[in-house]
């Protein structure tokens, strides 16, 4: 009962409850039960909340059985990534420098789980402030992929996507500035979308790269992916790049999912795709025979200046944390040294004592990228190329629906393997970057296993505010293959 | 070929950064910076001649709001997370220098 | 030594507090002494996550100060982030404008002596956000209050077209006023509405060369009388310094300086080790502010005339002196309630002297403007016909109004019977009464009569002792009538 529970849906555990069928109390013992069973191995959570949740859930239960009305998540045991603002426990990004961080507010995305009666059962690891692509550069605990312990979750959503693959929640909020949600879903095995830069609140996310930051769903279908996307979407008038119901209306999701997308038109990039391993190749080549026996056409597109992505980002990205992360200075909040000998070194060296490396690294890159005199040959260099990546995709999608490529590179990497070269590290993004600097949303669905029997995501991209298509189109090939329904062993 | 950072402009981005580093993390960024770098230069392949760079993806302008006032968080939530605090002032070493 | 001459050339570079209800990309209201750290909310306080709005507000009232100072408006600008780490700001970034500033490239006309006026030319205005305040206690330790933090402040930078302290000064108060017409700041020196920072050098020809001494910034000045002044240190100083050393203007050899109140000097600030690097860059979590024609329209109707030149025309138009026209356009609703007054059938000068000697007296006393004192134009206007057609003394008008604007309700007719204001004008009543004065002070009436020295002195001690009989009731005019046809 309990792990049959476990692996529902959330529309599933929905309807369940809201039906009267369900306690929500029952699935949040249930979560509460994997979580103490899992989490010792996996470590996918900072904090976790359950004298909290357990009451909201009751609180759910109550509702129903007094036949109010509830929320579009009705009793669902969520978790979000430590990134995000909460009023309740600590808010510490995974750094040393938030560690002990009470947020006196709410990110807008929390307020609306909330509002839609969700079960927050905890925060999840993450790469520190969201730099890093395995959750190794968390500053608090270490987080492994459920699929294969020795492995990394990907990241920097790395706790989310573990938290979700393990059982230890029904869907989870991760944030994506370039790949985090979707390489860390990818690697465990699970849905995990970054909607279109402005389509969700980052209000109450703590920023990486302000302009290429965007909060999004990690779960276990592509459904449940539609429903979350159902709860978080939207303007918010506290949030000025989140976009106008006007201009790019939010619509229901779940309302047209499973209609299948007709006389649908699938790009491609071979060349680009090529630089993946063999056995991501391979898995691409097979869902694009699912599409094909869909009824689906597969077009080559040319889009050259893929190839820069990685170079723009890093130079975007970090010039941008270098100045969202000055705040961290032990004056108003956070970690101060109790060294500081005047008030320049209680910022020199609460700085130094509260950042990792990867961290400090970035900042410095960043500062650099912004300095006087290397301005126009990075930063700026930096934002044309990225004109020109977003030239690639307005192109393509003049041709096609959706973009398909990988998500990364190469299945999970083993805890260590990649950490003492950023670099390589960094390069290890070149398919999921591109989305964020030209803004378009992506998802990344489980497509295949490599011989290791670790998961395989495919990528398909979609143009600006054109989540709904792009969830049917993921949709089509759920619903036509068996891959999302696989079980890590550690939970089976 | 010389390396694309040195160490002394290490450090003075650690200052510029407000990032005390020990000599060891000055080397080993000086290292990491110069080899991340040394891969930015391959933006050069493209000629931006004639390209406008891109700050925002969204294509909007003009979003405001309204002069009204809002609630705030009165002083001791402000302080709340203060790392040290003199009544209701936040609390540093003293200032020196004028900016 | 040769022949030596100099002048001095001031550019200035002026912050101004916009008035408006909320600080510039948050809610917290705008804060003046209130216990620190309470107009405080996480948006301000830079706390992680927290994302800024623009307060549409603030920038109208930026744009229209621009359009004052006819500058060019940006039909596209942006904000950008300025770096630097100080406590009071919270982010240690500072959300400005860069190398887009809302207004560029326009002039204010400040008045000279003599009605004469001069054109400085402004190189920009900008809008930003304030910091918060760092607080130096006698002990080892600074405090910092984040009150201030976010409110709007609109930076305006002049071109060095300033050639005395004078002018600076003028310039300073010229836009004070300014900003208070349009109803954009309090612009309250008291309470650091406005700041100062004058760019001074010298040019200097000596024996027939020209140099021209380093620029010195002088920082965060707030009172007139201490701007003026720190030009006048400035000046004499940069010429001992050049005199003494023969340091010109070169690259990177300006200095900052702060200004020393209790000795009344400027005093060199530490110098950094190096030049600031800003790392300007836009500011992401912000979208660009587009000036479209219909709006920049809108805001344009909400120009109202400036005072200098409102100041001319009264002179013009309405045949007052300078002064009185400084006093009347010093204040927008004064100058405002001055010509519905004289719209509504006052003769200019008399309803001049009512405004400013006891209109404005009053709304000083009460901390109010002119127009919110419950009388009338209407009512102002017909005390100052009544003077005009005898019915009251001038000291009798001020009387009637200062009564009126204690009992708003009462009608003047009441006013001026319960009080004997009505000038006793019948000739026949005041024949009686300068009879009996004539007949009491035979002295004096000699005096008159015999003409000399003393005679005009005489006659206006009896004018004197008629209106003490009168109570001051008696219309001096017609008593000088019949003193001078009685004695004459």
């Amino acid at each position: 009962m309990q792990s049959e529970l476990l692996n529902m849906s959330c529309k599933e555990l929905r309807d369940g409850i809201a039906a009267g069928r369900i306690k929500s109390a029952a699935a949040t013992e249930a979560v509460f039960g994997a979580i103490e069973k899992y989490e010792p191995v996996i470590g996918a959570y900072i904090s976790t909340f359950e004298g909290r949740a357990l009451a909201k859930a009751n609180e759910v239960d109550a509702k129903i059985a007094a036949g109010e009305p509830v929320g579009e998540l009705a009793g669902v045991p969520v978790a979000v990534k430590d990134v995000m603002c909460t009023t309740f426990g600590v808010t510490t990004c995974a750094s040393r420098i938030l560690e002990n961080f009470h947020s006196p507010y709410n990110a807008t995305v929390v307020e609306k789980l909330l509002a839609a009666d969700a079960v927050i059962v905890g925060k999840t690891n993450m790469d520190e402030f969201a730099m890093g692509s395995s959750t190794e550069n968390s500053g608090l605990k270490e987080t492994v992929n459920p699929w294969d312990t020795t492995r990394v979750p990907g990241g920097s959503s790395g706790g989310s996507a573990a938290a979700v693959a393990g059982r230890m929640c029904f869907a989870a909020l991760g944030s994506d500035t370039g790949g985090s949600i979707r390489q860390p879903a990818s690697f465990c095995g699970v849905v995990g979308l970054k909607p279109t830069y402005g389509r969700v609140s980052r209000f109450g996310l703590v920023a990486y790269g302000s302009s290429l930051d965007q909060i999004g769903p990690v779960t276990r279908s592509v459904a449940d992916c539609a429903l979350m996307m159902n709860v978080i979407a939207g303007r918010d008038p506290a949030d000025s790049t989140s976009v106008d119901e006007k201009n790019a209306p939010v619509c229901d999701y779940l309302e047209k999912l499973d209609e299948p997308v007709d006389k649908l038109k699938v790009a491609i990039v071979p060349q680009f795709s090529a630089g993946a391993d063999e056995p991501v190749q391979k898995a691409l080549t097979c869902a694009l025979d699912v599409y094909k026996k869909l009824g689906a056409e597969i077009i080559e597109v040319d889009m050259p200046h893929l190839d820069y992505a990685i170079a723009a980002y890093y130079i975007v990205a970090t010039a941008e944390a270098s100045s969202n992360l000055a705040r961290y200075d032990g004056v108003h909040y956070g970690h101060r040294t109790e060294n500081a000998g005047d008030y320049v070194e209680v910022y020199s060296k609460s700085r130094a004592e509260g950042f990792g490396k990867e961290v400090k690294r970035r900042i410095m890159l960043g500062t650099y990228a912004l300095s006087s005199g290397y301005y126009d040959a990075y930063y700026l260099k930096a934002l044309k190329v990225r004109n020109l990546i977003r030239g690639d995709f307005a192109g393509a999608f003049e041709k096609c629906d959706c973009v398909m490529m990988p998500v990364s590179p190469t299945t999970a990497f083993k805890i260590g393997e990649k950490i003492d070269d950023p670099l390589t590290m960094y390069l290890s993004d070149i398919y999921t970057i591109s989305a964020n600097l030209a803004g378009v949303p992506a998802i990344s669905i489980p497509c295949g296993f490599d011989d290791s029997e670790l998961p395989i995501g495919l990528q398909i991209l979609a143009p600006a505010f054109a989540e709904d298509r792009l969830l049917r189109i993921a949709r089509m090939f759920e619903s036509n293959t068996d891959w999302h329904r696989k079980k890590p062993t550690i939970v089976e | 070929m010389a390396a694309k950072i040195d160490q002394t402009q290490v450090k003075k981005v650690a200052k510029l950064s407000r990032l005390d580093l020990t000599e060891t993390e000055a080397a080993e960024f000086t290292g990491q910076l110069s080899a991340i770098l040394e891969y930015m230069e391959k933006m050069n392949e493209l000629d931006t001649t004639n390209v406008q760079p891109l700050a925002h993806c969204l294509p909007i302008s003009n979003v405001f709001r309204e002069d009204a006032v809002k609630e705030s968080l009165g002083t001791e939530k402000t302080l709340a997370n203060a790392p040290q605090r003199d009544g209701e002032f936040f609390k540093v070493p003293k200032i020196l220098d004028e900016i | 030594m040769g022949e030596l001459r100099y002048r001095v050339v001031v550019g200035l570079e002026i912050h101004v507090q916009l008035c408006t209800k909320s600080k510039m990309f948050c809610g917290c209201a705008l804060s003046f002494g209130e216990e620190a750290n309470s107009r405080v909310c996480p948006v301000c306080l830079g706390m992680p996550g927290v994302l800024p709005v623009m307060n549409e507000q603030a920038l109208e009232y930026a744009v229209l100060v621009a359009l004052a100072l006819d500058c060019k408006i940006a039909e596209f600008t942006k904000w950008d982030r300025k770096s630097y780490y100080y406590p009071d700001l919270p982010k240690n970034y500072q959300i400005s404008q860069y190398d887009l500033p809302l207004g560029s490239g326009g002039f204010i006309e400040i008045p000279l002596e003599a009605g004469r006026t001069k054109r400085i030319g402004i190189i920009r205005a900008h809008l930003e956000e304030d910091a918060g305040k760092n607080l130096h206690t006698a002990g080892n330790f600074s405090q910092v209050d984040l009150n201030r933090a976010g409110t709007p402040l609109l930076e305006i930078v002049t071109e060095p077209d300033m050639s005395s302290a004078a002018e600076v000064r003028t310039l300073a108060v010229e836009l004070q006023r300014m900003v208070r017409y349009l109803g954009v700041s309090e612009a309250d020196m008291q309470k650091g509405h406005m700041r100062f920072e004058p760019n001074i050098n010298l040019i200097i020809t000596k024996d027939g060369v020209e140099y021209k001494t380093p620029i010195v910034e002088v920082k965060n000045l707030n009172s007139f009388r201490v701007l003026e002044r720190s030009v006048d240190v400035e000046e004499q100083r940069q010429l001992d310094e050049f005199l003494e050393t023969g340091e010109v203007m070169g690259m990177g050899n300006k200095t900052t300086r702060g200004w020393d109140d209790i000795n009344q000097v400027t005093v060199l600030q530490r110098e950094k080790e190096e030049a600031p690097d800003y790392r300007y860059f836009p500011d992401p979590d912000l979208v660009p502010v587009e000036f479209k024609c219909e709006w920049l329209e809108d805001i344009r109707s909400r120009l109202c005339e400036l005072p200098i030149k409102r100041q001319i025309r009264f002179v013009d138009e309405y045949k007052l002196s300078d002064y009185d026209a400084g006093v009347l356009t010093a204040e927008r609703s004064t100058a405002e309630f001055f010509e519905r007054v004289v719209a509504a059938g006052g003769k200019p000068k008399r309803v001049c002297n009512l405004l400013t000697q006891v209109g404005l007296k009053l709304a000083n006393e009460k901390g109010c403007s002119v127009a919110e004192l419950d009388i009338t134009p209407k009512d102002f206007a017909q005390v100052s016909n009544d003077v005009d057609g005898g019915i009251l003394s001038a000291s009798g008008a001020n009387k009637a109004i200062e009564l009126k604007a204690q009992d708003p309700d009462k009608p003047f007719s009441v006013i001026y019977e319960e009080n004997n204001l009505i000038q006793k004008s019948d000739v026949g009543e005041l024949e009686q009464i300068v009879e009996q004065v004539i007949v009491d002070n035979p002295k004096a009436v000699e005096d008159v009569t015999s003409g000399g020295k003393k005679s005009k002195k005489a006659q206006s001690f009896l004018l004197g002792q008629v209106m003490q009989k009168t109570k001051g009731q008696a219309n001096p005019k017609v008593v000088s009538e019949i003193l001078d046809r009685k004695l004459g």
